[in-house]
């Protein structure tokens, strides 16, 4: 089960192509990172089954390595670099929200809209993204989107985690959409008459009356899809964005591929992102109750 | 702006105009041929059975609901007309329902408050103090900070009326406002309605509050299955009925 990975980063195979032996990592350095084909790109998604794994062999992780230098103590050596890939993850992972946010919330209103053309555009929308695998979009955007754009003369690079932003962010917008739409679609039409009674106009009845009515309602479902995306982040390694995933084999390639420490090195990026997510999926919970008792 | 009425009506002219007004969902034609008029400053009931088409009679005059066929005119408004511009109609025409409609996220002053400060665009501080003023006319000084879900049917209901009082509008229509309260409440909201036709508030009330009709209304319409029946000042319409389906009713509910 764990050979394929294993040889899938050969001594000297760390991030190919830049001649260096196993213990030249390359820091962050997406442009540079963005180079290595995608044939190399495709092998972390071994990973996906290794955090499965890393959480059955987290205990042998004290045991573990008595030789050179013990599991523990490589965890800690490349936690720093770990971190900082999980920080990437992170940040992939909020501006996505950010943008999917802003881009759904327009697209759920757009649901709404009177006009019927706008709102079955708008319905299109977001049954196509919300309907295919969120790896699909991702590598989408990453081989349709350029690497640079050239804004009003100036050329503006877009590294590769930037791209997985913008793909991340889509399926954010179409299940954003889907929850604002549902939310105030969920408020009575009575509360509708009686704002145009009081001649508000449609946009006002919706900005100052619908949706301050359904925040509270839409703040769960919201807060689990951003809960999911923070983990599906781990996704964009496969299409060789530099994150914890990518890193956490590059760090175990250049450790020489010691099978001893897979179950430490993942298992830390499985505890990272349980340290992360599980907090937001209790608050969620809780905000779910206590909405539903008043 | 509000309150203004158009130069095409005078006051001489009865504020309220419904001519012949047909209304069909589909090929249900729920109302056959309203019409009636209101003079400024009177009040104005509505009786009928259920379903006879009262709300969407009153739906119809603030232009919730569209008309089939037929005008209706407010202050000088065309309602039927294609070109109504809506919001200058419901900043004339005051609307108050069954079930409050209050908004739930917003605490009893900023209801009142909201209409005047975002459509009107008028002085926060001025009309706040008119807010405070028209919640203690309705008898609910210092239930400002309450929210809706904190307060009774019938204290509910009195925050809607101000809430629409706060906009100055001409016409106020009340929709069965004291069908969904306690027996106890509604006393409480028809003195309130009460005060506001004394002062002169022209007042289109659907209600089956008959002895409310009785003391309060000006005249009375008594609508069956889309028309008018019988109309008149409520102590003949009350006591000598002369249509059988009028006498009929009005021992039901009497
Ligand atoms: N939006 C609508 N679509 C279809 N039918 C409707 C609609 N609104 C009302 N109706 C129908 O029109 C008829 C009259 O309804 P309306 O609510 O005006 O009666 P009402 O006199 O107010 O009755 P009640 O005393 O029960 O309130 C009813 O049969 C109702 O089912
Ligand atoms: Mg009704």
């Amino acid at each position: 089960m764990t050979d394929p990975a294993m040889n899938g980063r050969p001594a000297g195979g760390g991030p190919p192509g830049e001649g260096g032996h196993p213990g030249d990592l390359p820091v962050l350095l997406p442009s540079a990172l963005s180079r290595t084909g995608p044939e190399t790109r495709l092998r972390p998604a071994h990973a996906w089954l290794l955090c499965g794994l890393a959480a059955v062999a987290l205990p042998a992780w004290a045991q573990a390595g008595s030789g050179a230098s013990s599991p523990l103590e490589v965890v800690i050596r490349w936690a720093p670099l770990l971190l900082t890939g999980f920080a990437f993850n992170v940040a992939i992972s909020l501006m996505a929200m950010l943008l999917g946010t802003l881009a759904g919330t327009g697209l759920g209103i757009a649901m709404l809209a009177e006009g019927p053309v706008l709102r079955r555009l708008a319905w299109t929308v977001t049954q196509v993204f919300r309907n295919v695998p969120w790896l699909v979009l991702l590598f989408f955007v990453m081989f349709l989107v350029p690497f640079q754009v050239t804004v009003l003369g100036v050329r503006v690079p877009l590294p590769d985690w930037v791209k997985a932003t913008f793909g991340f962010a889509l399926p954010v917008m179409a299940n954003v959409a889907e929850i604002v739409r549902g939310a105030v679609r969920s408020v009575p039409t009575t509360q509708w008459e009686a704002a145009e009674s009081l001649a508000f106009t449609r946009r006002q009845i919706l900005w100052r009356i619908i949706l301050p009515q359904c925040a509270k309602r839409m703040l769960p479902p919201w807060m689990n899809v951003y809960a999911l995306i923070a983990m599906a982040t781990v996704q964009a390694s496969i299409v060789g964005v530099t994150e914890m995933l990518t890193l956490t084999a590059q760090v175990h390639a250049a450790e020489g591929g010691r099978p001893e420490l897979f179950a430490p090195l993942y298992g830390f990026a499985l505890l990272c992102f349980f340290l992360y997510c599980y907090p937001i999926d209790r608050l969620t919970a809780r905000l779910e109750r206590r909405f539903e008792t008043r | 702006m509000a309150g203004i009425p158009p130069s095409t009506w005078t006051s001489d002219q009865p504020i309220v105009r419904v001519s012949d007004v047909h209304k069909s969902f589909g090929t249900f034609e729920v109302l056959k041929g309203i019409s009636f008029d209101v003079r400024k400053g009177e009040v104005v009931c509505i009786i009928g059975p259920s379903g006879s088409g009262k709300s969407t009679l009153i739906r119809c005059i603030n232009a919730l609901v569209p008309v089939t066929s037929g005008t209706i005119r407010v202050a000088g408004i065309e309602v039927a007309d294609p070109k109504l511009d809506k919001l200058a109609l419901r900043r004339t025409v005051g609307m108050v329902f069954q079930q409050y409609n209050l908004f739930p996220h917003k605490t009893a002053l900023a209801n009142v408050m909201m209409a005047p400060l975002h459509v009107l665009g008028q002085n926060r501080a001025e009309v706040e103090v008119r807010a405070r003023a028209l919640l203690a006319k309705v008898r609910l000084a210092g239930k400002e900070d309450a929210y809706p879900g904190e307060l009774s049917g019938g204290q509910q209901q009195r925050v809607a009326i101000a809430r629409s009082l706060a906009m100055r509008p001409d016409v106020m229509l009340f929709d069965e406002v004291t069908a969904a309260l306690d027996p106890e409440t509604v006393k409480e909201v028809l003195v309130t309605i009460r005060e506001l036709a004394e002062e002169g508030m022209t007042c289109l009330l659907v209600t089956h509050e008959m002895n409310f009709a009785r003391e309060v209304a000006d005249h009375v319409y008594f609508t069956d299955r889309g028309v008018i029946v019988e109309h008149g000042p409520p102590a003949t319409l009350f006591s000598a009925a002369q249509d059988e389906r009028t006498r009929r009713f009005l021992s039901q509910v009497l």
